[in-house]
Parts: structure tokens; sequence; C-alpha cells
């Protein structure tokens, strides 16, 4: 099968690691890993930001992007969501385009969902061991529902000991914009994320999400925790953490 | 009430440093958000509930006028004397003049959201009248000249001291420090209110079509003494509370008391039909009510109209991440966190309460909660489109957003700008490969925390050329 990645623009710019996992991931699959070239972004910052035109430009570019591919599997709740619970609704008065987004929403999948619920993966080849906690991202969770698929996953692996930290589907304050235009209260709410994960005493938190993972980490850098990794879940499956990928 | 959104920002940060709230705010977190998960979860249909609640709401919604009407008529058979207030200084003067009819002297008064948004208490001792708040929340409030920063909570925002202290100083008492004393207190004090108000005022959870009924949902008992001791009950509502029929009515009380407190049941549900019949042994002997319309009808008529099937229950504020934070006050307005975030501006002018509706991650810990389904991240969202439409946004968040769409548009270029990113950023990175200071919009950024560096190259970059490898 055909499977597009769309690596997203945080991915591709800050965490190359998590793309490549991901593509990894896929092709021990057996999917043919197509990369459209030309992607940039879904869009979401522009439609968060109630500038709806910039918002449809760049959906009708994904769309058009991944018009040939069994599946679209986007390493981000976020991203993934945006396009299979916002694009119909963005696109609902360009009518040739609506269609489309309902087809590309169909074969749009958030990474762990796909390799969960599309190929069954339940063996992986990776290095990573120690104690880990895992953050819900809130659009993964709560818009696409991605909560046990991760924890399957994870469970196959023997040498990662999952402990479940307390407020694990609490925001952690990202926001996009939100972060910055109200950065105190962002940085009051992710310091609540960082207490909640400093008092589970793990080696590394892992989510799904790329935005929350700036964010806790750069908040935990500055709070002066330098031990605990925050990890994508895709370099957790496949040990693709880091420099090693450079 | 006046409206202080506009200082959203300077209001938040100075709640965000304030120790005290922070305490309080904390622990009214856990006091509700953990007793409601229990409650729901012991339910094993409850979504199926929400759904059908979230109909029967748009489907009242949808024909309003036919079911006010409806209420109207009923309500007048069994003798209520029905007002309509197309603002809120008419509701307010609607409220003194049936005082001065009835030679009013004091007014006891249950909690009213509308009240607040009219600012009735202050226009009605302004005629002389006395008006004492008898839920021991809003008490509290009245009595330290402050605005409820909760809808079902009022004083939520003030710690068990806070209420020491004032009662001792307010009832020139010696200070206690037990919660449990401290509501005796006073209800010794409201007690002798009771008896010899001549008006007692509530606000109305629902008003039913079916039977001309207003209804109050409450837990102290002190709206069922409001709506029976004194001569005349006056309530107030607003027009989106009707709903068509009892039935609906029971819908709807298997979800206000679980998303709000957590209880199954409230202590008191309190419904109202008529004034006091000839073989009443009590009720009131005039029962009017006062229906408010300002900006319903034209949030009815708007794509926020899912907004108005709100049932106040504060389910969304208790969830919300930034309410959490920075309390209900930050909001300016009557109603705060995620509803108020949709409703001050839809209610006030957009222009009006800019910060609100972005104020907010979007995370939608509150669309999942609310027992009536109302999306209030999509509606967030919708605010923001308008916003953007009349160019109400600031031009820095105007202008980094259009170079980015200008890049992102761009593949090519996208993929230079982005490479030079990647090794800046990596350079400034250094050996910590973490960035603490950045300039312009990433300042606001970097004062928090920092950001992690990029890596070097981006993906585009890595894969495509390791695939050009391979193929060679
Ligand atoms: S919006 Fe929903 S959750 Fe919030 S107060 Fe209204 S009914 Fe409750």
């Amino acid at each position: 099968m055909r499977v597009g990645l769309f690596v997203t623009c945080v991915a591709d710019l800050m965490r190359p690691s998590i793309g490549l996992a991901a593509v990894k991931l896929l092709e021990r699959a057996d999917c043919e890993v197509v990369f459209p070239e030309n992607q940039t972004c879904c869009g979401q910052p522009a439609y968060n930001a109630g500038d709806r035109l910039t918002a449809q430009q760049l959906a009708r570019k994904v769309i058009s992007e991944f018009a040939d591919v069994d599946y679209i599997v986007i390493p981000s709740g976020s991203c993934a969501g945006m396009i299979k619970t916002h694009y119909e609704e963005l696109l609902s008065d360009l009518p040739e385009y609506r269609v489309k987004a309902q087809w590309l929403a169909a074969r749009t999948y958030e990474l762990t969902d796909f390799l969960v619920n599309v190929v069954d993966m339940d063996s992986f080849d990776t290095t990573f061991q120690g104690t880990i906690a895992y953050h819900d991202s809130c659009a993964g969770l709560r818009e696409l529902n991605i909560k046990e698929q991760p924890r399957k996953l994870l469970s196959h692996l023997a040498h990662v000991d999952l402990k479940e930290m307390a407020g694990a589907e609490q925001c952690c304050g990202f926001g996009g914009t939100f972060s910055v235009k109200y950065g105190d209260i962002s940085s009051r709410i992710v310091d609540l994320k960082c207490d909640d994960l400093e008092a589970t005493e793990v080696d590394a938190l892992v989510l799904g999400d790329l935005g929350c993972m700036l964010n806790i980490e750069g908040k935990l850098r500055r709070r002066g925790n330098h031990k605990t990794k925050v990890l994508h879940i895709a370099e957790v499956l496949t040990g693709l953490v880091g420099e090693e990928t450079e | 009430m006046e409206l202080t959104s506009h200082q959203f920002k300077s209001v938040s940060s100075a709640k965000l440093k304030d120790v005290k709230l922070q305490k309080a705010l904390y622990k009214a977190k856990d006091g509700f958000v953990v007793p409601r998960a229990k409650v729901v979860a012991d339910l094993d249909n409850f979504e199926e509930i929400r759904q059908a609640a979230a109909d029967v709401r748009d489907h009242g919604l949808a024909h309003l006028d036919v079911y006010l009407e409806e209420w109207e008529k009923q309500a007048q058979a069994a003798g209520t004397i029905v007002h309509w207030a197309e603002s809120y200084e008419e509701l307010n003067a609607l409220v003194v003049k049936i005082a001065q009819d009835n030679q009013v002297k004091k007014i006891i008064k249950s909690k009213s959201m509308v009240g607040e948004e009219t600012g009735l208490n202050q226009y009605v001792e302004g005629h002389g009248i006395e008006v004492k708040e008898t839920d021991l929340g809003e008490y509290i409030i009245q009595q330290a000249g402050e605005h409820p920063s909760h809808i079902i909570a009022p004083a939520t925002h003030k710690s068990k001291d806070d209420v020491a202290d004032l009662f001792a100083e307010k009832h020139q008492r010696p200070r206690l420090d037990d919660a449990e004393k401290l509501t005796h207190e006073a209800r010794e004090i409201l007690r002798p209110h009771f008896l010899d108000a001549d008006m007692g005022i509530t606000g109305a959870n629902f008003m039913i079509a079916e039977t001309g009924s207003t209804v109050i949902v409450t837990n102290e008992g002190n709206g069922r003494m409001t709506t029976t001791m004194p001569r005349v009950h006056v309530a107030i509502s607003s027009i989106e509370k009707c709903i068509p029929t009892l039935d609906d009515f029971a819908l709807m009380m298997r979800l206000l008391p679980r998303s709000a407190t957590g209880q199954v049941i409230s202590n008191y549900v309190s419904m109202t039909t008529g004034p006091k019949r000839a073989k009443d042994n009590d009720g009131p002997v005039e029962f009017h009510v006062i229906i408010l319309d300002v900006g319903r009808t034209r949030v009815l008529g708007s794509d926020l109209r899912e907004a108005l099937r709100c049932i106040r229950c504060g389910a969304c504020m208790n969830h919300c991440p930034v309410y959490q934070n920075v309390g209900g006050h930050a909001y300016g307005w009557v109603y705060p966190g995620p509803i108020g975030s949709v409703l001050t501006p839809a209610y006030n002018g957009i222009e009006n309460a800019i910060d609100l509706p972005n104020a907010a991650t979007l995370c939608n810990q509150c669309g999942v909660v609310c027992p009536v389904k109302i999306p209030l991240p999509d509606l967030m969202r919708k605010l923001r489109e308008k916003q953007y439409e009349r160019n109400l946004k600031s031009s820095a968040e105007k202008w980094s957003l259009r170079l980015w769409a200008y890049l992102a548009l761009r593949p090519k270029l996208y993929s230079i700008v982005t490479r030079i990113m990647a090794r800046v950023g990596k350079l400034l990175g250094g050996d910590s490969r973490r960035i603490n200071h950045m300039l312009f919009g990433g300042k606001d950024w970097t004062r928090h925390r920092d950001l992690p560096a990029p890596r070097g190259r981006t993906f585009r970059d890595i894969y495509l050329n390791r695939n050009k490898t391979t193929n060679r």
C-alpha cells in the first residue's frame, strides 16, 4: 500500500528524527512510503488565527499533493486532527474541494493510530530502554481518540516501562500562538505539567505531538531539568533519537 | 456590569502572581473536576444523554418564538405577570417599579447571573431599596463589594481565611476559622432578613413552556425561601432559558447537577408556576417574571447560535487550563471561562473583548465536558475569524502570519529558508542544543522557556538526499 508521509512543518525543521523514525516504521510495515516534496504546512496556524483564506489555500495544497496515495500518515495528532476533523468545514464553501476533503479525511491517520488499527504492528526494532510517562496531547486525544494506541505500541517494548503520570490528559499550555501571545499563562500551565512529570520520576516523557514537545522540553530545560528526555513515540519505537540521525 | 475584558492581559498576569488566589483556584479545581468525573463515569450512557440534551436545546432554540409564546400563555393562565425587557436599563427599571408599586423596603435575592449582567443590585439600591444576597457565595461577594468569579460558585476565588476576616469585620463579631461555623454565622445573620423582606428576586435556570413555570436549581435552600416567603416574587431570566416540556426539563436535570457540582441531584429544585393560590399554604401573592433579551436574538441568528444552548453548569470553566490558573475575574465580565470567551464578545461587541477568544489553547477540555455539547473551541475560532475579517488583529500578528503564509505557499523558497533556519538554529543552540534567547516574536517564547534547537538539517534534505544516494 502506498502511504504518503506528511511529516509536518515542525518535525521537518526542528526534529527530523521523528520523520525518519516514521519512515522506518512504515517501511517495516511493508508500506511503500511516498514523501511529496512540496509539502509545507497543513494550514492550522492560519486556521486558528482566523485567517480562513490562507488556511484554505494550504488545505487545497495538501489535498492536491496527496491525491494518489492509499493513506496519509502524520506523526502529529494536531495536524492529523486538522485534516481529519477541520478540512471539510474549512472548505465547505468550495463544493469541489469539500468532497476531496472528505476523501482525504477518511484516509488520514495519526501515526500510532495507523500502526495499531491499519497495519497492526506488534514488533519493533529499537534500542531505547527506560521508564517513561505518556502525555496525551489535546488534539490527538480529543479530536482523534488517540489514547490506547500509543500505549498498545509501547507495551510491545520489553525494556520500556510506562508509568502513568497525573494529569496526563491535561493541556500543556502550548496552543500555537497562544504560547507567545499569552506567554505567562502558557508558562504557568506548562510548569504544572512539568511538576506532574517530575513527580512521576521517569527517564523520558513520550508524546505524539510536536508543539507540546517543544513546549514541555523547553520548559524542563529552563527549569534546570536536563535529565528528563522528551521524545516522540516514533523515536522511542525505532531508537532513532536525536543525533544518530544526523 | 461594567465590561473590563480589554484588560485581560494585565489582569490575568496579576492573577498569576496572586498566591492566595492560586491556592483557592487549585482547591476549587479538584473540588469540581473529581466529583464530576465520578458521577459521569457512573452513567453508562452519558454521551447519549448529552446528545439528546443538545438536540432538545437546538429544537427549542429553533422554535424559540413559539415556545416563548406558549410559555407566556401558560404562565399568565397561572396568574404570573410577564414582562419583557430589551435592555438592562429596562429590566432594572421594571424591578424598581414593581418594588415601588408594592411599597417594598427590603429585597432578598437568590443568585441570578442575568441580574449581574444588568447590574441590578446597584440600581435597586440607588433607589433606596435594600437588597440582601442570600446565597452564601453571593452574600460573601456582596459583603466584599466584589463580583462573582464563577457562575455557580461566585466566591470560589476566596479562601476560608478571606471569608473569616471579612465576616469578622462586617459582622463585628469574633473571628471564626471553621467553615461550618462561618456558614452558621451567615445563616444567623440572614434569617431575620428572610422574615421581614417584602420581595424576593431569583433567577431562573429554565422556563418550561408546557407549564409556564420557572425553575431554580440550588443547594442551600435560600432560593426556596426567596421564592416562597416574601409577598412579591420576581424571577428574572433571559429568552434562551426556555425549554419546551417537563420531560425536557427532566433530561436537563440529569446533566446539570452532575456537570456542575458532581451531584446526582441538587439539594433543591424549585419550580414556580404562578403566585399563591387560595388553597396553597405559602407562596407570594404576586409573581412577576421579567425576560431579558439583550444580545440573545442577535446570537440566535448568527453562526454562534450553539452558545445559546448553555445551561450554565460551569463545567467548561472548571476544566479550562486558562481559567484554572487566572480565575474568573480576569475575563472582565459576568461569564468567565470558555463560555464567557464566547458570550462576552457576542453580547458586548467583538471589538470590546478581543483577547478572550484568543486566550485559549483550543485544547477542547471544555467542549468534551459541556453537557449540551457546545463546540466552544470552534466558536472561539469563529470569533477569531470575525476579528480577522474586521481587521482587529494586531499588526505584528498579521504580518508574521502573512510572511509565514507567503513561504508556506512557495515550497521551493520554503525549503531554502527552512534549510537556513535549521543550520542557524543549530549554531545558536550550541553544545547545550537549546536556544534561550530569541528576538522579535520569539522573545515571548524564550522569556518563559528554552527552545530545543533544530538539528542542523531539515527532514526534507536528509530524506531526499538519502533517497538520491540509495537510488544511485
Ligand atoms: S458552555 Fe456548556 S459547560 Fe459551559 S457552562 Fe454552559 S453548559 Fe456548562
